[in-house]
Parts: structure tokens; C-alpha cells; sequence
């Protein structure tokens, strides 16, 4: 088997006195899809933030396409960047650029081609987002919350990066929004063939797309698919995946 | 890894295109000239597009493959695309659609020029002007009425907020307030001395100091300071609480916004330009009698004797009644440019520049108002 894409080893976050991780595991091999689940405040954005460099972990090791993120040059950090794509919450478009104008900022700093092609890059991945044409020329202020959510997408595509990462991609869109974007993230990773790894609370968005699923239960991980995780004897994997909402997103997976 | 390249040749009568290695994002800067220059020459001839060599393909390199195909079609050659594996086709079909959808509209037809741009600019700077000054008009009815209706229930007004903002904007400003006081007593005492030696006039640089600070610059350069100082901060607190939808859900929790927080703002700075303003007075006038003392000679005795002889009460009176109007004024377009804010970063900051201009304007002329009036009274 390659190289995994996202190696982690041992890793520790420590906040004062509060240890939020313990020696975290992670491989991420390429073309995979990985959802990160646990509940609030075990530090799951923590973990996602630390794998893309915007925090450092208190001791441990994480290494992306093979590099240490810790230890790079300036150049190399820039050149690994331009190869993920971050999806965050609300989007965090520039609110002060247009859609266009936000998916062409990382083009036009990561690449010197021709103004006319990087528009027309742009446009495709408007349309491949599934925004209709005209929200291009908006500002993010006049999208709505969903739109944004396509757009921060489709800025985060720009590069066509080998890594996708995204923070709770489906929350605060409705049911119906909420499985169009999971079709929309299968159907980009499939002709892609992105990796995505991913922090949702979203059962559905497990069960449609995710093929492993990494829970952060005291301060560890355990990986498996969504069948290993069913059989697991923990407290909390039990209750997340037998509960009423488990068994319903079970449920329509099944029919 | 092996960039991707275009070779061309011809077999029989059939072009043969054949694209191979890795057609991505960093490869097309490259393919871009490469498309133009593997052209047929000949007119109407069917061309094979091979993609058996391609080993990676991305949007990018997906979208260059596009034009290529739309251009050769757009010249009237027949185009068969062969070869490609199935993933990479896939893509390519996918790029295909978004691209057939994102047509750039024909743009919406420009606006008509207008016959002569300037008139054009003057009349529209003119009407949003106008417009301005309607609406903080219609916002300090508003907060009148608002203040007026808090007066009937004094138990409503909210203490804690209010020496909040006094403690920042009162007693935050002093150090700043006070040293630049200082300056300008002892810059103005220097000039003025300087002139009045000529006639052997010394003495009477504490008549000018004394008129002049008392009577215009203590409080204008107290209120220019306050009101970059507050005026701005008002603007950029409320800005971002309208940004942050706060403003919005004090509405739904039945608060009304101006009560809440425009009110304590601008009691905060009623009381505390006043106190501000007297004392960079004071400060100021001790900046002239240091530099009196030091270049002139004049000693504290003899400047306290001549301050008596120059100034009244009233000179004080008639600088510090202006300070209640200036501080109305910063307070109000502070929190009024704030609540204009609306939905990005970018205009948090336009109207928090907007603010500390429009407010330090409106007091310079509201000085030259005064300063007028009171001449007409005889003060």
C-alpha cells in the first residue's frame, strides 16, 4: 500500500491543565473518505486545525503528503498548501471579494497563468458546485448560508487539491441541502479522486459518503468502518451509533 | 512525474493530437502556447484527439482539453476523442457540463453614460449628502425621543454600562489628552512670546494663553482627540456586534438597541468631555507657565496675577458650555455610522474611518458656529 496521505503518531494537545488529546493514531490512505466524530469539546477542530498547521500540537507528529508539518521552510510550507483545500464552517469567504474573485485569489497567488483561463476556472467551479452562474459576481454577504457553504467549496477546489479538508460541511443546512452537498462531495471526490477527511455530526453524511469513521472518545482515536463501530462495546461509540438518530440514518441507508 | 505535453502529426488524411503525461494545474501554464501552436493547417480535415498518454487530469488540464476540443469544432474540423480511461473521461465530461453552464452571460447592458460625468458625480455627492444629513438628523430625533422616554423611568438607566464607557472614555483619555494639552500650552506660549517680545510685551503671552485655551483650543483639541479616540471605537463596537447579529438579537429579546447602547455611550461622553476639557485646560495653562517661566522669565506669582487680570469666569464658561454639544455630536455619529455597518469586515472599517471624519468635521464647524454667535451676543 502508498504512503498514507495524513499520518499522525502520537499525538498531545495540552491547554494549560486541560489535556484535550492523549497520544492520537491516524492514517488517512489516498482516495479515502475519514469523518471525524466525538462530542463537543473533545476537540475534534482542534485535531483538524493541527493537521493543517493553523495550531501546534503539544508533542507528537504529523506528517501530510509526506512532510512534516512542523518543520518546513517557508517555500515548501507554500507549495504543500497549495495542495489541500479547507472547507470551514460558514465558508470564511473574503467578504470583500466576490465569489469569482474568491475562488481566483488562491490562482493567482499559486500560479501564473493567463488572467482568461484562471476566469474561466473559476466559472467551472461555480457551476461544478452546483451555483447557478450569477452567484459568481456576488458579494458573500448576498448568498445564503448554503451558498456560501458551495462557494468556500469551490474556493477550497481552486487548486484542485489532493486533500479536502472540512469542518462540519453539513451543518445549519437543511435535510434536503444537507444530502445534496454529501452527493456533491462524493461525486467531486469520486471524479477527483480526492481525499477527503472531514469533522461532522451529521449521521447521514457518515453513512452516505464517510468509508471509515475515526471517533475521538478519551482523548484517543478508534478508526473502523461504520460496521466495526457498531459492534464496539465503548459507552459513547454505543450511544452515538444506537441512538435514535444512529438507528434512523441506519435505517435509510439500509432501504 | 511527467508533465503533461501536445504532440501533433499527421497519419493519411486523419491529424492526430496526441495529448500524454499529467494534464494539471501546474502543467498548464506550460499546454496553454502548446494549443495554440499544434494546430491542423489544412481546412476540414477530422482530427483524433489520443488521450492513452495522459497518467493525471484535474480541472484544470480537463478545461484546456475543452477549449481545445471547442476551437478545433469551432473551425469546422470533425474531432473524435479516443482513448481516454474511463476515470479521467469521467472528469472530463463532468468539466464539460460545468463549463457548457458557465458561459459568461452577456453582460447586462451599461448603464447609459450620462452626457456630462462630472455635473453627473456633484449631483449624485450632492443628493447622498442631503441624504445624510436627513437620516443622523431622523437617528438624533430618535435618540431624543428615546432619551426622553428613559427620563420618565430613571430606574431604567443602566448604571453599570455607564461607568463602563466613562471609565473609557473619561479616565482612559486623561494621559493622552493631558500630555498633548501640555504641548500645545508650551508651543503656544513659545509663538506667542516670540511676537510680543517686539513690543516688550511679554507679560501679555498670558493674556493670549489664557483667552486662547480657555476660550477655543482646550476643548477643540480635547474634542479632535475624543472623538478619534471614542468616536471611532463607538463605531467599530457597535459595527461588530451588527456584524455578529447581536444588535439583532437584542431586538428579538425586546431591547431596544439605542437604549441599550447608544444611550449609556453618549450620557458617558456628556459627562466626561466637559471634565475632560477642563482639564486639558488646566493642563495647557500650566504648559504655558512653564515655558513663560523658562524663556521669559515670567514666574508662577506673576503668571497667576496676570491669568486674573486676563480671564474671567466667563471665558471658562464660554469654552466649556461648547463641550455637552461636541460630546452629543461625537457620541451620535459614533454610534450612528456603527449601526449603519452591515454585513462585511470591509465596512466595519469604511464607516469607522467615515465616523471619525464626519464627527471631527461637524465639531470644527460647530466651533465656527459658536465662535460667531458669541461675537453677535457680545460674549
Amino acid at each position: 500500500m502508498a504512503a498514507p496521505v495524513i499520518r499522525v503518531r502520537g499525538l498531545k494537545t495540552r491547554f494549560g491543565q486541560q489535556v484535550v488529546h492523549d497520544g492520537v493514531d491516524l492514517d488517512v490512505s489516498k482516495g479515502e473518505v475519514i469523518g471525524l466524530v466525538g462530542g463537543s469539546g473533545t476537540g475534534k477542530s482542534v485535531l483538524l486545525r493541527e493537521i493543517v498547521g493553523l495550531m501546534v500540537p503539544s508533542a507528537g507528529k504529523i506528517e501530510v503528503l509526506g512532510k512534516d508539518t512542523e518543520n518546513l521552510s517557508e517555500s515548501e510550507r507554500l507549495s504543500l498548501q497549495a495542495r489541500w483545500g479547507m472547507l470551514f464552517q460558514d465558508g470564511a469567504l473574503f467578504s470583500s471579494l466576490t465569489v469569482l474573485e474568491n475562488i481566483k485569489v488562491p490562482l493567482k497567488e499559486h500560479t501564473k497563468l493567463p488572467p482568461d483561463l484562471i476566469d474561466e476556472i473559476a466559472r467551472v467551479k461555480v457551476a461544478m458546485v452546483g451555483l447557478p452562474p450569477d452567484a459568481g459576481d456576488k458579494y458573500p454577504s448576498q448568498l445564503s448560508g448554503g451558498m456560501r457553504k458551495r462557494a468556500g467549496l469551490a474556493r477550497a477546489l481552486a487548486m484542485d487539491p489532493e486533500i479536502l479538508f472540512l469542518d462540519e460541511p453539513t451543518a445549519g443546512l437543511d435535510p434536503i441541502g444537507a444530502t445534496a452537498f454529501d452527493e456533491l462531495i462524493g461525486s467531486l471526490q469520486k471524479s477527483l479522486g480526492l481525499t477527503v477527511f472531514m469533522v461532522t455530526h451529521d449521521l447521514d453524511s457518515l453513512y452516505a459518503i464517510c468509508d471509515r469513521i475515526a471517533v475521538l472518545v478519551d482523548k484517543k482515536l478508534v478508526i473502523g468502518t461504520i460496521d466495526e463501530l457498531l459492534r464496539q462495546e465503548h459507552p459513547w461509540i454505543r450511544d452515538y451509533f444506537h441512538g435514535p438518530r444512529g438507528r434512523a440514518a441506519s435505517a435509510a441507508k439500509g432501504s | 512525474m511527467q508533465t503533461g505535453t501536445l504532440s501533433a502529426n499527421w497519419e493519411e488524411n486523419q491529424f492526430v493530437l496526441a495529448a500524454s503525461g499529467r494534464w494539471d494545474i501546474a502543467s498548464a501554464e506550460r499546454l496553454g502556447p502548446m494549443l495554440r501552436d499544434r494546430m491542423p493547417g489544412r481546412k476540414g480535415a477530422p482530427v483524433c484527439l489520443d488521450l492513452s498518454g495522459l497518467t493525471a487530469l484535474d480541472t484544470a488540464g480537463a478545461l484546456l482539453l475543452d477549449r481545445l476540443i471547442k476551437r478545433l469544432r469551432g473551425q469546422g474540423h470533425v474531432v473524435a476523442v479516443v482513448g481516454a480511461r474511463s476515470d479521467l473521461c469521467a472528469l472530463l465530461k463532468d468539466v464539460q457540463r460545468a463549463a457548457a453552464g458557465a458561459e459568461p452571460k452577456t453582460p447586462a447592458p451599461a448603464e447609459k453614460r450620462p452626457a456630462f460625468p462630472l455635473a453627473d458625480r456633484v449631483g449624485r455627492a450632492t443628493i447622498g449628502i442631503w441624504q445624510d444629513i436627513l437620516s443622523m438628523l431622523n437617528f438624533l430625533g430618535l435618540v431624543t425621543v428615546t432619551a426622553v422616554r428613559l427620563l420618565r423611568t430613571p430606574n431604567r438607566i443602566r448604571l453599570k454600562p455607564l461607568f463602563f464607557h466613562l471609565e473609557q472614555v473619561g479616565l482612559n483619555a486623561l494621559p493622552i489628552v493631558g500630555l498633548l494639552s501640555f504641548l500645545i500650552g508650551i508651543v503656544l506660549a513659545y509663538q506667542g512670546a516670540d511676537q510680543l517680545r517686539r513690543f516688550g510685551a511679554e507679560i501679555y503671552v498670558v493674556n493670549l494663553l489664557g483667552i486662547g485655551v480657555l476660550r477655543e483650543i482646550g476643548i477643540l483639541m480635547t474634542s479632535i482627540i475624543v472623538a478619534g479616540r471614542s468616536g471611532s471605537a463607538f463605531t467599530a463596537q457597535i459595527g461588530t456586534m451588527k456584524v455578529n447579529q447581536e444588535v439583532d438579537a437584542m431586538r428579538t429579546l425586546g431591547l431596544d438597541p439605542v437604549e441599550m447602547l447608544v444611550l449609556p455611550r453618549m450620557l458617558a461622553l456628556l459627562i466626561a468631555l466637559p471634565l475632560i476639557g477642563f482639564f486639558a485646560n488646566m493642563v495647557a495653562l500650566a504648559g504655558g507657565a512653564v515655558m513663560a517661566y523658562v524663556y521669559l522669565d515670567i514666574n508662577f506669582g506673576q503668571f497667576a496675577r496676570q491669568l486674573q487680570i486676563a480671564v474671567s469666569t466667563t471665558t471658562l464658561f464660554v469654552g466649556l458650555i461648547k463641550a455637552p454639544v461636541f460630546a452629543v455630536v461625537i457620541a451620535l455619529v459614533g454610534c450612528y455610522e456603527g449601526l449603519r455597518v452591515s454585513g462585511s469586515a470591509e465596512s466595519v472599517g469604511l464607516l469607522t474611518t467615515r465616523s471619525v471624519v464626519v464627527s471631527i468635521f461637524l465639531v470644527i464647524v460647530l466651533d465656527a458656529i459658536f465662535s460667531i454667535l458669541f461675537s453677535y451676543i457680545g460674549i
